[in-house]
This record gives C-alpha cells, sequence and structure tokens, in this order.
C-alpha cells in the first residue's frame, strides 16, 4: 500500500499552516473532480456524492481537531471530511473504486467508511445519534475528546436530530454539529424544505450555536476553533452553522439548478478565496503535487486486484 | 425457592453491573422508585446512578446512543419498555447496529444489548401487546435471544451482555411474573428436559422419556407453557406422545435441536405468538423441509396469532391469539396423528 512512505511525501496535516489549508482543500477538490471523471469514463460502479464547493468546511473545521483523540461521524457526502481527518488517498479511492485496499475491504463504499476516529454512515439523521452516543463514550472515559458530527441541510428534516440535541444539551455531551448548509436537499432547495430559523433550533434546547456565510478557509476555522474549544472547556454541545454551497450535482448528474446560479457562487470558490493564502508560484506546484498523488493512486488502484471475499480469505 | 423470572432477570443485572463497569443501562422511566415499566431495572439507578441513564422518550435517539456506546468501548443495555417501540429504532438497527460490523471490513463490534418485553395477554392492545420479533428475524448481523420461563435467565442475559455481537434479548410480560422453572435432575414438573450446549441453548422436553413420539412442538419465549399445556394434554386427553422444543435464539437459527427431535418424530408444529404471515414459523418450515425433507412424514404446520392486530378486549385477545386447543389441534390433524 506504500501508506507510510506517502505520509512522508504527504502535505504537513492541515493545521499547522496556512499553506496545508489550501494544499488540503486543493486535495479533495481532485480527488473529487477525479471521482466524477472515473464514472464519466465507467471506471467506477455504484454512486458517490462529491463535496466540490465545500472543501473549507471540511479542512477549516478538522484543522482544529487532533485525530489521534477526536472523533469525527459523517455522511455521504463524506469524502472530504474522511481526506482532511486521515491523509488516506489510497484507502479511499481503492473504497470507491472496489479494489483491494480499500480502507473498508470494498464493503462500505463510498459513504460507509471508518478509519480510526473517523467513522461515516449513508442515512442522513442517523449519525447524530450515533455521535452522541460516542460524545457519551468520550466524557465516561475522560478522554477530553470533542465528536464532531457533519450534516447538512437537508439532514435537518429528520427528527432524530432534535432528539439527539436534547439528548447532548441535558447529558452535557462534548458533540459539535456542524452543518454544512449548501441550500439544497439533494434537488430540494430550502425554502421548499426548512421552515423558521436553523440556529434557533439548537437554541431551543440550550445548544450554543454560531452561524457563517463564509467559504474562507481561515475564517471557517476560526469558527470552528471557538466551536471545538467550547465543547472541550464545557463539555457542552455547539451547533456550528456554516453556509456554503455544492458546486458538482447531488452525486453524478443529477444537477437541475440554474446554471447562472452556480456561476455566481463559483465567484466564491473556497480554493479562489484562499488563493492568497500561497504564492502564485506555490500555487503551481501544489496543483502538480496533487495532481500527480491523485493519478498516482488512479493508476495503482486500477491496477489492483479487485476486492472478493476469496483474496480475503487465502 | 424459585424465583419469578422478572427478579432472575432483576438479580443478573445487578450482578452484571457489579462485574463490568463497561455496563451502562439506558431506558425510559428507569430511575428507583420507578425503576423501569416492568420493574426488571429496579434497583440498579440506587447502586449505580451514574451509569444508569433514563432518557427522553426517543427511541430513535436512544437506539443510536447505545449504538455510538458500544462502537467507543462499552458495553450498553438498552431497556426498551416495550417491544412494540423497536419500530421506531429500527432505523439505527436496520441501517447502523446491525450493519457496523461488516460494512467497517470487520474491525468494529457493537457489542449492545437491547432488552425489550413483547407479548399479549395483559389487555394492552393493539401497540403494545404484540410480538414483533419477526421483524428482527430479517436483519442479518443481529442476534436475537428468546428466553423462556425455563431457561437460565440471568446466564443468557449475562452472555448477551459478553456477547460482541449486538443481541435483541426478547422478553416475555406475562413470563415476568411466573416462576423461572428450570429443569431439575433432567425434568420440569412431569416433563423430561434436555437442556442443550451454548450460550443461548435449546430446551427439549419429552413426557415419555424422549421414546417414540408422534410430532416435534417447536416454540420459544412465552409460547412455553403453552406448548407444554398442549403436551400434557395431548397425552392425557389423546394419548399422543410430543416433544416440545423452546429454541433459546431464533436469529441466527439455532436449526440443530430442531432436526434431531424432527428425526424421532417425523412431523414438526410451530408455534409462536408473533402473526402467522412471514414469522418463524415459515422460516422455521422452509430450513426443515431442505435440511430433512426425508425425515417429514408430511406437511409442517405452524400455529401462529391470527394476521391483524391484538385487540383490547379479553375476550377478543383470546381468539387471535394461538392457545392450547390450537397446538392441540395441529397435532392430531397430522396425517400420522389421524386427523
Amino acid at each position: 500500500m506504500g501508506r507510510q512512505e506517502q505520509a512522508e511525501t504527504a502535505p504537513a496535516r492541515a493545521g499547522s499552516d496556512e499553506r496545508a489549508l489550501y494544499e488540503r482543500m486543493a486535495l479533495i477538490r481532485r480527488f473529487e473532480e477525479t471521482l466524477l471523471e472515473l464514472f464519466a469514463a465507467g471506471e467506477l460502479h455504484g454512486t458517490t456524492h462529491t463535496c466540490i464547493g465545500q472543501e473549507a468546511d471540511a479542512v477549516g473545521v478538522i484543522a482544529c481537531l487532533d485525530p489521534d483523540r477526536d472523533v469525527v461521524v459523517s455522511n455521504h457526502r463524506c469524502h472530504g471530511h474522511y481526506l482532511a481527518f486521515t491523509d488516506d488517498v489510497d484507502g479511499l479511492l481503492r473504497e470507491v473504486m472496489g479494489r483491494v485496499g480499500g480502507v473498508c475491504g470494498g464493503k462500505g463504499g463510498s459513504q460507509h467508511l471508518f478509519a480510526g476516529n473517523f467513522y461515516s454512515n449513508g442515512v442522513l439523521g442517523s449519525t447524530v445519534p450515533l455521535a452522541a452516543g460516542m460524545a457519551l463514550a468520550e466524557r465516561e472515559k475522560q478522554s477530553d475528546a470533542v465528536v464532531t458530527v457533519f450534516v447538512g441541510d437537508g439532514t435537518l428534516g429528520q427528527g432524530v436530530v432534535y432528539e439527539s440535541l436534547n439528548i447532548a444539551s441535558l447529558w452535557r455531551l462534548p458533540l459539535l454539529v456542524v452543518v454544512e448548509h449548501n441550500g439544497y436537499a439533494q434537488s430540494t432547495p430550502s425554502v421548499l424544505q426548512l421552515a423558521g430559523d436553523v440556529e434557533a433550533r439548537a437554541r431551543a434546547f440550550g445548544v450554543a450555536t454560531s452561524r457563517h456565510d463564509t467559504t474562507d478557509v481561515l475564517r471557517v476555522r476560526s469558527a470552528a476553533r471557538e466551536a471545538v474549544e467550547h465543547v472541550r472547556s464545557t463539555g457542552t454541545p455547539y451547533f456550528l452553522v456554516l453556509d456554503t454551497y455544492r458546486f458538482s450535482p447531488h452525486s453524478k448528474g443529477d444537477d437541475f439548478r440554474d446554471p447562472e446560479e452556480i456561476a455566481a457562487r463559483r465567484l466564491r470558490d473556497p480554493l479562489t478565496v484562499a488563493a492568497g493564502l500561497v504564492g502564485d508560484e506555490e500555487r503551481d506546484e501544489i496543483a502538480e503535487a496533487v495532481e500527480r498523488r491523485v493519478a498516482d493512486a488512479v493508476q495503482e488502484a486500477l491496477a489492483a486486484p479487485v476486492a472478493t471475499t476469496v483474496a480475503a480469505a487465502q | 425457592m424459585t424465583m419469578r423470572c422478572g427478579q432472575a432477570l432483576n438479580a443478573a443485572l445487578h450482578e452484571i453491573f457489579e462485574r463490568d463497569e463497561r455496563v451502562y443501562l439506558l431506558g425510559e422511566d428507569l430511575l428507583d422508585p420507578y425503576g423501569g415499566a416492568f420493574k426488571i431495572s429496579q434497583g440498579l439507578s440506587t447502586r449505580w446512578p451514574a451509569r444508569v441513564l433514563t432518557t427522553p422518550v426517543s427511541e430513535p435517539s436512544i437506539f443510536g446512543v447505545t449504538a455510538g456506546l458500544a462502537l467507543r468501548g462499552y458495553r450498553p443495555i438498552l431497556e426498551i419498555m416495550f417491544g412494540d417501540f423497536i419500530a421506531l429504532g429500527l432505523d439505527q438497527v436496520v441501517n447502523g447496529i446491525a450493519k457496523f460490523r461488516a460494512m467497517f471490513d470487520d474491525r468494529v463490534t457493537v457489542p449492545l444489548v437491547v432488552r425489550t418485553p413483547m407479548g399479549a395477554r395483559r389487555g394492552y392492545g393493539p401497540t403494545h401487546s404484540q410480538s414483533l420479533e419477526k421483524l428482527l428475524v430479517g436483519v442479518p448481523g443481529i442476534t436475537v435471544v428468546t428466553p423462556s420461563e425455563c431457561h437460565d435467565l440471568g446466564a443468557m442475559l449475562t452472555e448477551a451482555v459478553a456477547d460482541d455481537e449486538p443481541v435483541f434479548f426478547v422478553e416475555n410480560k406475562v413470563m415476568y411474573g411466573r416462576p423461572n422453572r428450570r429443569p431439575e435432575e433432567g425434568r420440569v414438573g412431569e416433563l423430561a428436559c434436555h437442556e442443550r450446549e451454548g450460550r443461548y441453548p435449546a430446551l427439549t422436553f419429552s413426557g415419555n422419556g424422549f421414546g417414540p413420539a408422534e410430532a416435534t412442538i417447536v416454540t420459544y419465549g412465552g409460547m412455553l407453557p403453552v406448548a407444554l399445556d398442549a403436551a400434557t394434554e395431548l397425552i392425557l386427553e389423546h394419548e399422543v406422545f410430543t416433544e416440545v422444543v423452546a429454541l433459546g435464539r431464533i436469529l441466527p437459527l439455532d436449526l440443530e435441536p430442531v432436526l434431531e427431535s424432527l428425526g424421532r418424530t417425523g412431523s414438526l408444529v410451530t408455534l409462536e405468538e408473533g402473526t402467522l404471515t412471514g414469522g418463524v414459523g415459515a422460516e422455521l418450515a422452509a430450513r426443515v423441509q431442505a435440511e430433512a425433507w426425508s425425515d417429514l412424514h408430511g406437511p409442517v404446520r405452524r400455529v401462529a396469532t391470527r394476521d391483524g392486530i391484538v385487540p383490547s378486549a379479553r375476550s377478543l385477545e383470546d381468539e387471535a391469539l394461538p392457545g392450547v386447543e390450537d397446538v392441540v389441534a395441529a397435532v392430531t390433524a397430522l396425517e400420522r396423528v389421524g386427523g
């Protein structure tokens, strides 16, 4: 697998400096674009939900977490979170491609990932009580860990989210709920599925909350830092709403949004916003390095045997 | 002195809590003096206040919270007040608890126990009297344990908590108040009783010391006394000997004790308190005909609750539920027995 080798050549873990933030976002972007290309080329089976346009959320929030201690629970749109938390390009790519070396042996696929302190699952909302239970476990262990669960605005339609906010507040659980509010639940715009005030939903349970309309990774990081510090220092939950936008379709080709709307939002592309974090030359270097890393991973994955239970038994 | 089944479960919970500090209990109305709606959790919150979490009325969430605890190193027990309410938590069961181990490539376990009472005959009506374990039997990845009043309830619950697989421990509300009638010297009352090995053993009963018999009645949980009464009546009124198998586990289905008894009897009647269609009896019939076709003298007969609701009025409830006479009728109708 050469994961060790990669760790040496890979960018330093996000959070160590601003270049790393940019680098990590560029990696996620290229990874997701590559998946869509592979689907178009017929190399991928199944489905995927890419996070193109939302990279600042994953990178900015996870830069505030410690992967050795903290726990992340993600959803169907989990690749950015996974890569920001683990830097495991090979394991994820092979998982999505159903090849030997996939992080879950090809059984989980795109939306069901587990590695270290990272978990994802595909049914919206179901992850919030799961994360609350994990936060309870960490509280009882006195590990000082923060459990972060990423949801989207679509998930706010699930009743179990509110049951779990109630429990997290009542039991004082170290739970950070990050709402990546991209304005759409699959194809349905927020105006057709969300009433009232999103933050007020958390406030009703006595959960601290803030909302940030930004695709600036530095601003996301500073908002997340405040949220994480709140959870760690008080041991109580926090509800962080990040207004964002996804440029890519919900999954592969199912996009009926107005192209003008998407074009307007592209002006706030997190990679464009963050371009100033690195010099022009550095930016080209990063683009090349990321391109090479993902392309190599694809070549190796294509050469790897397909996942079978027979191989696992040998 | 024989304990009542409810007391046996309560005593076991106290021992389990004493032995393993990773064990937590979650559920509704658990705190003393209430101690859970059926009092099975009584005393625990007084002795271990930090490990007994009385929850809001939020089944969809507390199934998930319990799973989160289990994934992160604890051994939680979730008490669901009425078995009917598992319907509220099924997403967590079907799309999470049952799948995590397999879909995360066998690198996690979800060692939790869901304890819940099923069953009728208390007049609680259509939404508080069902036996829904057949819904769980269609969910690969969980274990469904079905203790009866003749099982070692404490040992089975202890095994369930020690089990690395998620276990549904299906209790029965009528059973709680009945004595835990353990076999003594190979007998329960007038019947010979053979207890098999294993975590969740099956019990096999015979009215003639495992001599020649005409049919095997396979059942589990709260229906065991009905099966045993039927077996006794068949001897006394019809001079027909049967064997009764009480399964300790219905998922994965424990077929071996059924096949063994069937080898002696050649006929099978299944008995369950859930509704007929798509029930445990259907699965048993399908497997038995595939495994032991040549042992069978005729079709498998199923006795179950009538498809429909469990009504509230006692008279109507009795009509819907399978009773001793239904089992006797099913056995006497078997071709070999002369029906």
